[in-house]
């Protein structure tokens, strides 16, 4: 057996057996650690087919932003373990024949003939060649105006996040002492003005 | 390809000079505000006012009468886009003077993500007009409804207009997953996503159908979605409703605009030769739209409401024009079909902005003039303003000798022309149905009694501008001619 295959066993196995972990475990912790093994394997994966752009995007985005956040909220709410696992039985059929179905779904997809896909070889590169460096060189000359564009969604993201929860400085209701010396009675008194309302 | 036989040619950016002009202001603003102290904010309006001007001089400047390229092709510049481009200037600057005074009464909404929101809505709007990518077209369908997403929901501390985001933000996403969808399957079908290049391969190459119509179907749910017809109409009327006044005006009038716009460069520049497949789609939504807008629309009471499923029947007559172009592989009356839907696009913009301008003027602090009752005997408080929303009424209802009875007769032409004689009927009918409730609104206000009396207020500019907004939509119907020829010149330098 070559190293290469080797390692690709070796990796899906720790892929297999760190998913299998996520649904199975009694700990929300521990099923979320578990589910990083098993991008960081899934990365790993895509290391092996050449793609390493796509397996540094996985690490960064997915183990690096979404499971932390997925921790955070794990640890910060006291989630009652034995009522989420209540159903597990009772759903385990249902489940299964929904997953069997996705396997068969694939498996047609990837078999068949109409989408060509084990016809088409991975493309040989030499070995200076770098997905990254292609990615980059076409997103900054072919793509550069969707590219500009999507900065210019992320800011009105940003501006929209801000407009919609920042409610500014709360205040606080001490009284500094050297301006309550100063206070005069006109700073006391307020005249409002009560907007007419419509005769009966 | 390999990297070393990547030709990269430096893009004209002069093309693209609106775009930017805009792109930068809105910077400019966002930072500007921070130093405003100003509650009424008058210094980012007037910036907000300055790019827009800005922004049509760089396009009347760029605007040379033939179909250009660059980025790479994705970006085109031609007439059709420049005229919509001003359009969409005009109408949203006219659109921020309506619904300045409604601002301020709301501290809310007084900010400056209101206005800067609003500019990266409009660059949102100039991207999908003169997009030849469906990438393009998508990011540009994300900047103006992420903006306009955000702007429902301003005021924050409403239900109804959280809700109303809420369903406009899940059902767009919904939406925008169509779309997408639809074009990975074009890509599929045709190896490119480039729209001319689509057109081209659709017409030599060996590309299969089954998945171009397949991507088809998932296209034009997306675009009527973004128009707001009948199957995908479900978020209008609530987000008409929910959204604050100011906002609806906005969301009523200038993205309809750059909703045909993608349309047209989706469906004519690049599907033309599935013309039979999308225009038969288009029939059932258009006959639905007709349907169920104008017969729901007879049972609001709220004016907002009734005002968007008056919009649901008006899209549906406008792409009555998209449904007529080919006739059994016969393009000849294609211009004429396409020039009318988008006279009666533009001409409904110049009506809506007026009717929901209105509302707008009509409301003050602590009230909102939603109700059809609330209209209750305008004529009595002020004759002027009744006259205005009558003849807007009139015009949407169809009524002859205001422009909308001109746009519904230029787009039935069509499509009597292209010889669907009951589609026509069929129209004529639903828009009687139609005249009802717009008529209702006219005799709640000249023949009902005033439940309240309070003045109506607003600026000189900005009475002498919804005066002039009026005027237009009934000059505009006797003289319909101009407009009608700048569409069909337009158009016809540009497919």
């Amino acid at each position: 057996m070559e190293f290469k295959t080797f390692v690709f066993y070796f990796i899906s196995a720790v892929l297999v057996f760190a998913s299998l972990r996520v649904v199975t475990l009694k700990n929300p912790v521990h099923a979320a650690l578990h589910l990083i093994l098993a991008f960081f394997s899934a990365s790993g994966v895509w290391i092996l087919l050449q793609a390493e752009f796509l397996a540094i995007a996985l690490v960064l985005v997915y183990v690096g932003a979404v499971m932390v956040l997925f921790l955070f909220v794990v640890m910060l709410l006291d989630i009652n373990v034995d009522r989420l696992r209540e159903g597990f039985w009772k759903y385990l059929p249902l489940a299964s024949i929904v997953s069997l179905l996705m396997v068969a779904e694939m498996a047609l997809v990837l078999g068949g003939t109409y989408s060509g896909l084990l016809e088409s070889d991975i493309p040989q590169q030499d070995s200076q060649y770098s997905n990254s460096k292609a990615l980059g060189r076409l997103l900054f000359t072919e793509y550069v105006y969707p590219f500009e564009l999507a900065s210019v969604i992320l800011l009105v993201g940003v501006v929209a996040a801000v407009a919609l929860t920042l409610r500014g400085k709360t205040k606080s209701k001490s009284v500094s002492p050297s301006e309550q010396v100063f206070v005069k009675a006109k700073d006391r008194v307020r005249v409002l003005k009560i907007p007419a309302e419509a005769r009966e | 390809m390999t990297l070393a036989d990547m030709q990269f040619v430096v893009p004209d950016l002069r093309l693209a000079s609106a775009e930017i002009v805009v792109l930068a202001m809105a910077c400019l603003v966002l930072i500007v505000d921070v130093f405003v102290q100003d509650k009424k904010r008058t210094l980012t309006f007037a910036l907000i006012q300055v790019s827009l001007l800005g922004a049509a001089v760089a396009t009347l400047l760029t605007s040379s009468g033939q179909i250009l390229y660059t980025f790479n092709n994705m970006y085109v510049g031609d007439l059709m886009g420049d005229l919509l481009k001003l359009c969409v200037y005009v109408t949203v600057s006219v659109v921020l003077f309506y619904s300045r005074g409604y601002v301020n009464d709301r501290p809310q909404l007084a900010r400056g993500e209101f206005y800067v929101l609003t500019l990266f809505a409009t660059l949102g709007m100039m991207v999908m007009i003169s997009a030849n990518h469906f990438l393009t077209v998508y990011i540009g369908i994300e900047l103006l409804s992420l903006s306009l997403y955000a702007m429902v929901a301003l005021n924050r501390d409403s239900v109804t207009s959280t809700e109303a985001a809420m369903k406009y933000f899940v059902l767009g996403a919904l939406a925008s997953g169509l779309l997408l969808y639809g074009m990975s399957m074009i890509y599929g079908a045709t190896g490119t996503l480039e729209i001319t290049a689509v057109a081209e391969q659709a017409f030599n190459g060996q590309i299969n159908r089954t998945i171009l119509a397949f991507g088809l179907v998932f296209l034009v749910s997306g675009v009527a979605f973004k128009l707001g017809v009948v199957p995908f109409h479900m978020w209008i009327p609530d987000v008409y409703q929910g959204a604050p006044t100011a906002v609806t005006l906005f969301i009523a009038s200038a993205p309809k605009l750059a909703a045909f716009a993608i349309m047209v460069r989706m469906l004519v520049n690049g599907l033309l030769i599935a013309s039979a497949d999308w225009q038969i789609m288009f029939l059932i939504l258009s006959v639905l739209s007709m349907a169920l807008g104008n017969f729901a629309a007879i049972s609001q009471s709220n004016i907002k409401r009734m005002l968007a499923y008056s919009a649901i029947s008006h899209m549906g007559f406008m792409l009555l024009g998209m449904v007529t172009g080919v006739v059994g592989g016969d393009a000849r009356f294609a211009l004429n079909a396409y020039s009318s839907s988008m006279f009666y696009v533009i001409t409904y913009v110049l009506t809506s902005a007026g009717a929901f301008g209105m509302l707008t003027l009509l409301a003050r602090t602590g009230f909102e003039s939603e109700e059809i009752k609330d209209l209750a005997g305008l004529n009595k408080r002020n004759p002027w303003y009744a006259a205005l929303l009558m003849m807007m009424m009139f015009s949407m209802a169809g009524i002859p000798f205001f422009v909308g009875f001109f746009a519904k007769f230029s787009v039935l032409q069509a499509v009597v022309a292209a010889g669907y004689l009951w589609l026509a009927i069929a129209a004529v009918f639903f828009s009687l149905v139609g005249a009802f409730y717009y008529l209702r609104v006219v005799k709640v206000m000249y023949f009902d009694q005033p439940v309240e009396e309070a003045r109506v207020v607003a600026p000189l500019g900005v009475k002498v501008l919804i005066s002039a907004n009026g005027l237009l939509v009934a000059l505009l119907g006797v003289f319909p001619n101009g407009l009608m020829w700048l569409c069909a010149y337009t158009l016809s330098q540009s497919l």
